[in-house]
């Protein structure tokens, strides 16, 4: 341990309003992201990844997204209940986020070394000449000549417009990059290529990395810490050697079960039958339980503690320990 | 067993402002029946363009396409009537293949009415009967694709393209939407499909993981060429190509214990307009030499393997 909590978020719970009902994305989620580490927050569509990302930033579309409860610590400070003056000065400046599309997070009609520098005029003390200086260092440091900022987006391929959205979210170095699938959209090339310049760059500017992914394989190439969401709840959270050697939640078992591996032949994958519960309309006790090869009546009626199965590896299931490994 | 689809130094060629745009570029390939043909390689490699060009969705430039032994580069209407039935496809997306205004029983029954021959009572037995082996509960009947997930339009289509009862699918990247609890359901409905209807399979995707699994044999693709092209588990233990290898070490593996040893390649891929004569790869490739400026041939290294590399058997120690 010894590390300091940079971010920590406690009990929180958000939903969407709808004109005819209440989406219930995230529901009671803790998470810790330490100084220097990469947390990977792993889980399927509407598991409600993205939501914590937008909640941390403060970015939830209005007014339809709706913090219920729960807080959100930073460097000290609260979040949730900070100033939206404070706020703006925390956003891209502390706390930077990389989209998952490139094509879309950039402008089409602007060039790129202009975004970045105005990101950088926004938060720091500079002239344009400085923040165009910096703008091409930011360039050449993810890879790209610094003589193409004067280019628009559309004269980038998807792999270096990734990268000119990574310069731009490192331009002010955050102390929290949160990167919400940032290299689903590249090919397997370009992820390895991003991937690796994240690590670098973490290493480089001493940021920590919250990392939303449906990839367990980008995960454990990327991350010291492992958080497995369903249904808007934390189910599993460990290291990345407590997860990955001992994956103990049955969801995370499934996932496991569910992909086909590059290092062993199996004659068939094991998928998790049925569906992701209706977010509208949530089953009261374990949200895996439908789904779940272990489940027992109680599941379906009791709300699953979370058990420390060794220090820091939690799993939030009833039968946690006493259903036997595996 | 017989070979059910062949093409020979298949050319498609697209006109752009800047010239000549290589998409497939003298493929040649055979599948057998009941076999499954994985097709790899990043965006922009020609592969979706051959899935289509060998269902006449393109036409094809140059060469030839053999169908169950019949030449059928350039059909007739009929012809083509008729091979529609036996050729289908299954796209990536399915939340834009489907017809949003058409409920799921209509989207599957339509192959039946155009195709058909077939009374109303028929069409909708056969309907049922479709929906009952894709897994399609019956309550989806009058269902509309946007109150549906994404595996379940996925089931739409499979379905839909199983109405005519094809011999031959192209898969489109059929899994890449879905998450992966669902992409593994999905995977196995195909392979069990394959088992009980004697299919073949043309499998385009970019996954190599899912590639490797449900395919017999493998081509990977770089520039609308085939580099490598060989059986699934004699690529994966003895890759040959040097760009098939970098494709394959970028993959991450979702095991801790496996330190992955990245063959890094550098730069992106190349203009596929008017390219030079020689590897295609050349440019990002380490190995590149004077040599590798002429044109490449596909060739035979080991039994049943085949590589586009002049180089191949001096890198490989072969």
């Amino acid at each position: 341990m010894g590390k300091q909590n940079l971010l920590e978020i406690k009990d929180l719970v958000v939903e969407y309003q709808t004109d005819d009902a209440i989406i219930h994305a995230v529901n009671g989620v803790d998470l810790v992201v330490k100084e220097g580490e990469t947390l990977g927050l792993v889980g399927e569509t509407g598991a409600g990844k993205t939501t914590i990302a937008r909640t941390i930033l403060r970015i939830l579309p209005k007014p339809q997204g709706i913090v219920r409860q729960g807080g959100i610590f930073f460097e000290g400070a609260e979040l949730l209940s900070l100033h939206e003056k404070a706020m703006r000065k925390l956003r891209g400046n502390k706390i930077a986020m990389v989209f998952q599309d490139p094509m879309t997070a950039l402008n089409p009609i602007e060039r790129v070394g202009d975004q970045i520098a105005e990101a950088i005029l926004l938060h720091n003390n500079m002239t344009k000449g400085e923040a165009i200086k910096r703008a091409q260092e930011m360039l050449e440091m993810v890879g790209i000549p610094g003589m193409r900022y004067v280019e628009y987006p559309h004269q980038f391929s998807g792999g270096m417009k990734q990268r000119v959205v990574i310069a731009m979210a490192l331009a002010c170095n955050p102390k929290l990059l949160l990167a919400d699938e940032p290299t689903t959209a590249l090919d397997v090339t370009i992820q390895a290529q991003v991937l690796r310049l994240i690590n670098d760059l973490k290493e480089k500017v001493k940021a920590s990395v919250l990392l939303i992914t449906h990839d367990l394989g980008v995960v454990a190439n990327t991350c010291q810490s492992v958080a497995v969401i369903y249904a808007g709840e934390i189910v599993e959270y460990g290291t990345a050697e407590q997860v990955f050697l001992n994956p103990s939640h049955p969801y995370t078992q499934g996932l496991f079960d569910s992909i086909p591996k590059l290092n062993s032949t199996e004659p068939r994958l094991k998928p998790i039958p049925g569906l992701m519960p209706d977010p509208t309309n949530l089953p009261v006790g374990c949200k895996f339980a439908e789904r779940c090869r272990y489940a027992i009546e109680e599941c379906k009626q009791q709300i699953p503690p979370n058990v420390e199965l060794e220090p820091g590896h939690q799993v939030k299931c009833l039968l946690a320990g006493s259903r036997g490994e595996k | 067993m017989s070979t059910l689809l062949e093409t020979k130094n298949l050319k498609v060629y697209f006109k752009t402002g800047r010239g000549m745009l290589h998409a497939v570029d003298d493929v040649s390939f055979k599948l057998e029946e009941g076999k499954i043909l994985g097709l790899v390689g990043e965006s922009g490699c020609g592969k979706s363009t051959l899935g289509r060009a060998v269902l006449h969705l393109l036409e094809p430039t140059a060469g030839q396409i053999f169908y169950d032994g019949k030449d059928i580069t350039y059909p007739t209407r009929s012809e083509l009537r008729k091979l529609r039935r036996e050729m289908q496809i299954i796209f990536q997306d399915p939340y834009s293949s489907l017809n949003p205004r058409m409920s799921v029983s209509a989207t599957i029954s339509e192959p039946l009415k155009l195709h058909g021959g077939l009374d109303k009572k028929e069409i909708e037995e056969r309907t049922k009967a479709l929906m009952e082996t894709v897994g399609l509960a019956e309550r989806f009947w009058g269902a509309y694709p946007h109150e549906l997930d994404g595996g379940r339009r996925q089931r739409i289509g499979i379905a839909r393209a199983l109405a005519l009862n094809p011999r031959f699918i192209v898969c489109d990247e059929p899994v890449s939407a879905l998450d992966v609890s669902i992409q593994a359901q999905i995977l196995n409905l195909l392979l069990d499909l394959r088992e009980q209807r004697n299919l073949t399979y043309m499998f385009i995707t970019h996954d190599l993981s899912v590639v490797k699994y449900i395919s017999d044999e493998i081509m990977v693709m770089y520039l609308g060429q085939v580099v490598e092209k060989t059986i699934s588990d004699e690529l994966f233990s003895n890759t040959l190509h040097p760009y098939s290898k970098a494709l394959l070490s970028a993959i991450p593996i979702p095991d801790i214990r496996f330190k992955s040893q990245l063959i890094p390649i550098e730069g992106e891929i190349t203009s596929p307009i008017e390219p030079e004569p020689g590897c295609r790869f050349m440019v990002r490739c380490p190995y590149a030499t004077e040599a590798c400026t002429q044109p490449q041939v596909l060739e035979e290294i080991r039994p049943n393997h085949f590589v586009s590399c002049c180089r191949c058997r001096e890198i490989n120690h072969l």
